[in-house]
């Protein structure tokens, strides 16, 4: 069986966090890498890593949700603090065997660290606070001017739709075609790859099959619920920015000038 | 007669330790004899199809045991053979078929057991003769170019030609019409006249309970709340239905009559009993 | 406008742009959907087609609950899916709601007044929310956000999925996913629903579920419902049964003249329900039932009297 919660899986509540629109919060997290990727120097660093523990808490999501999102990429972080401590040159710190480490490399290596963890905590807090099927939405909104250059936003939207609708259907369904082969004597995990990926048949013809005649009834279901694409199409749950997705822009833009500030002046 | 598979207190839990934590079956007890068709009911949810999943090794016991075929489930090396045993029919089997041909599709279980190829051709042509399909003509089509009733029933020939000493099948006419299931049920009962196999039906059409079983186990919740014969089983109307389920039509009918006070047998079950029973009231009016 | 269960009519009511198909008990001999000498051929245009339709004549009549059964293979669907302008006529004509299906133009409000459900209840569900996948038809047709959002609260209530608008379908049971289905044409205030085998994946509890639904809105909300089925249990609840076989109407009628028609029905695989396959054998018996007899309550009702 499928269990668990996966990574930057939506956690229902009703912070501040949550009711925002998502555009909102899809802005905040493109100034926020801005920030931390192009910007940044060390006190714009410190002040963005404030906004975003500020955000953190106001979210109010659990403690072990929020380890658990940096818990998953621990060893990409480990990696890169290594590679900048023992890679960069300077003054000697500590020597082990052919290893050098440098005091300059310690201060480089926490630095991108830091700037990484940062962007993984905040590229996590809109799917962690945020329905998907609304989180696709604002994403639709926010690239729909893009439509005039030929950028097919609706259409990706909707995939996204379909996909967020029917992927815990073909994992369902996969979980079936496993157990069925495997009661005919299916081995899915031996011999050389070729065998291997011959073993796979029995798995994968079925789902395709599947994914495609399933494919075909919705495309026959929709068109029989007068969908034709996205032109005249409205929505009921139309987005709407409110107060707080006022304040929280110009917080963070504001944020943004000031780290901008901080690095040029 | 012999036990074939031996269920003592079978407790299973699904996605065990996370908050989605669900005990799915409950302290299941059950002696299944060599031989016996078995019909297994309950409404949705009630934890049939988790129960058969472990009765060919798909699933293992969070608690109590289940012997099949005289190997301990819990023993993974042995788990490992058990469907060359016990096959299990899924729901909407057609789904699962995946081959160019219906013939190679039919033949992967046996291919799967190390038959030679002449063995696998004989299996092959028996089973697809079993389910009323022509080996030379539907075995060179594509499964995908049979009817849905054809499709259903290729598919269930993989598991026949397998040979199983248990066929389990899961709601296998669900879908078809009132011609297609009467066929299938006739293929079914044919292939245990001729392999002798213990047949384990999950269903919930109670006429095919009816028609059809001898045995049949009772799932509410998890637990197994009824075992007996049908005519036993379907004689204790009111507890099924606290638990949604349905008697047979015709029994549905005669259990309506009793509540009127009219002198007819308790335990009927088809159609040709209940009309026997009104036939004998009318008569005595009539009279 | 608030719709209660019990003032129904005020579903109808408050659909603006159906004032003219407002169906009241008068005008039940309008002719809904009309059906003149349809033939059709599957992949007509290359050789050796497939003729699932011949010469087929049927009125659908405003309000009126028909069921159109028969074997697998006899054209069930493919005559639903002239409905509602899926498939166009190889031959003959379909008018629905005077427009003819041939017609490019019609398609859309054809579409919209008859309102399609199918048999996989997972493969038509389109949003992983229940409110969102039952708004997706008024979104499709345009409607302001606050009709749409009246529209799908409305209709969840009256099909009783309120308590589930914020849930995922895949929660659902099989019953309560067809009932939202149902819901998802409803919002587009259709004055029919023509299913397509809409039972056949259910339990019998959601089977049952589903007919009482089927019947409720045709009884209170005077919804034309057409109903394929290969189930004649759920024939007998209908007011007209029409039996296809091979691709033309075997027998038509109401539920007593089509069940007499015992061998016939036999003859294409097609099982009579209990009631009267019991009803059946007492008359062969010689016992002279009365021909109304189709139910397990009309043989109670009966004997109670004898």
């Amino acid at each position: 069986m499928l269990s668990g919660i996966s990574l930057g899986q939506y956690i229902p509540g009703d912070s501040l966090l949550h009711r925002l629109d998502p555009r909102t919060k899809v802005i905040g997290v493109l100034a926020a890498a801005a920030s931390i990727l192009a910007f940044a120097n060390w006190q714009g660093l410190v002040l963005t890593a404030l906004l975003t523990l500020i955000a953190l808490l106001v979210s109010k999501l659990p403690l072990g949700i929020i380890l658990g999102s940096l818990k998953s990429l621990w060893l990409l972080l480990v990696i890169t603090f290594l590679l900048q401590a023992f890679l960069t040159p300077g003054t000697l710190l500590a020597v082990l065997g052919p290893l050098k480490i440098s005091r300059e490399g310690v201060f480089a290596a926490g630095e991108i660290v830091l700037r990484l963890a940062l962007l993984i905590l905040i590229a996590f807090l809109p799917t962690l606070t945020t329905p998907p099927i609304k989180l696709t939405a604002g994403l639709e909104s926010i690239i729909s001017p893009l439509q005039r250059l030929g950028v097919p936003a609706h259409e990706l939207a909707l995939m996204m739709t379909l996909a967020l609708r029917f992927v815990p259907t073909l994992l369902q369904e996969a979980e079936v075609v496993i157990s069925a082969q495997r009661s005919r004597g299916a081995g899915f995990t031996t011999g050389s790859p070729a065998k291997w990926a011959r073993s796979l048949l029995p798995l994968f013809v079925p789902l395709f099959a599947g994914a495609l005649r399933r494919a075909d009834d919705l495309a026959v279901a929709m068109e029989s619920r007068c969908y034709r694409g996205g032109a005249n199409r409205t929505r009921m749950n139309a987005l709407k920015f409110s107060a707080p997705d006022y304040v929280v822009i110009g917080v963070t833009l504001a944020v943004l000038a000031g780290v901008v500030a901080l690095r040029f002046i | 007669m012999s036990s074939i598979i031996e269920i003592d207190k079978l407790s299973h839990i699904y996605s065990p330790g996370t908050p989605f934590q669900v005990t799915s079956l409950d302290s299941i007890s059950l002696d299944i004899k060599k031989g016996v068709f078995l019909a297994i009911i309950g409404s949705t949810g009630s934890g049939k199809s988790t129960l058969v999943r472990h009765f060919n090794g798909l699933l293992t016991p969070a608690a109590g045991n289940v012997r099949v075929c005289g190997i301990d489930t819990a023993d993974k090396k042995q788990r490992r053979n058990l469907w060359r045993s016990v096959g299990l029919v899924f729901q909407q089997p057609e789904h699962q078929l995946f081959e160019e041909t219906v013939f190679t599709d039919v033949a992967f279980g046996p291919r799967n057991m190390g038959l030679t190829e002449a063995e696998i051709t004989e299996r092959v042509h028996e089973a697809l003769r079993l389910v009323g399909l022509d080996p030379l003509e539907a075995a060179r089509m594509s499964p995908f170019c049979l009817s849905g009733g054809m499709r259903r029933r290729a598919a269930i020939a993989g598991v026949l030609a397998l040979k199983p000493q248990v066929l389990i099948l899961d709601e296998p006419t669900a879908g078809l019409d009132p011609q297609g299931k009467r066929q299938l049920m006739k293929h079914i009962e044919e292939f245990r006249r001729r392999e002798g196999a213990t047949i384990i039906l999950v269903t919930h059409d109670m006429e095919e309970v009816a028609l059809m079983a001898e045995r049949v186990a009772v799932l509410n919740r998890g637990r197994l709340v009824m075992e007996g014969k049908p005519r036993e089983i379907f004689s204790r109307a009111a507890e099924l239905t606290a638990i949604g389920l349905d008697l047979p039509a015709p029994a549905r009918l005669i259990r309506q009559l009793r509540l009127l006070g009219k002198p007819v047998r308790t335990d009927v079950l088809t159609t040709a009993e209940a009309e026997e029973e009104i036939a004998r009231l009318l008569g005595e009016t009539q009279c | 406008m608030t719709m209660t269960e019990s003032n129904g009519t005020g579903y109808l009511r408050g659909c603006p742009e159906s004032q003219d198909s407002q169906l009241t008990a008068h005008d039940r001999d309008e002719i809904f959907i009309a059906v003149e000498d349809l033939t059709y051929i599957y992949n007509h245009d290359k050789a050796g087609g497939h003729r699932a339709l011949s010469g087929i004549d049927l009125a659908v009549k405003a309000g009126e609950f028909l069921v159109v059964a028969g074997p697998n293979g006899s054209g069930k669907s493919t005559l639903a899916r002239h409905f509602n302008a899926m498939l166009k006529p190889s031959g003959g004509r379909v008018i629905v709601a005077g427009m003819d299906t041939m017609i490019p133009e019609n398609a859309w409000e054809i579409r919209r007044r008859v309102g399609m459900v199918f048999q996989n209840p997972d493969n038509q569900i389109v949003s992983s929310l229940v409110e969102e996948d039952a708004a997706f038809g008024a979104e499709n047709l345009g409607l302001p956000s606050e009709e749409v959002k009246k529209r799908v609260e409305e209709t969840l209530r009256l099909i009783g999925l309120s308590q589930y608008a914020k849930h995922a379908p895949h929660l659902l049971s099989g019953g309560q996913k067809q009932k939202l289905a149902i819901a998802g044409v409803l919002v587009m205030r259709p004055s029919c629903l023509v299913l397509d085998e809409p039972t056949s994946m259910l339990d019998p509890a959601g089977r049952v579920e589903l007919m009482e639904t089927l019947i409720r809105l045709n009884r209170t909300m005077q919804v034309t419902v057409v109903l394929v089925t290969h189930f004649m249990e759920e024939a007998v609840l209908a007011d007209r049964v029409v039996v296809l076989s091979d691709g033309r109407i075997a027998v038509s009628g109401s539920p007593a003249r089509v069940f007499a028609e015992v061998e016939l029905l036999a003859e294409l695989g097609l099982k009579l329900p209990a009631a009267l396959e019991i009803a059946h054998g007492l008359r062969k018996r010689g016992f002279s039932l009365p021909q109304e007899i189709l139910t397990m309550d009309d043989i109670l009702a009966y004997l109670k009297n004898n």
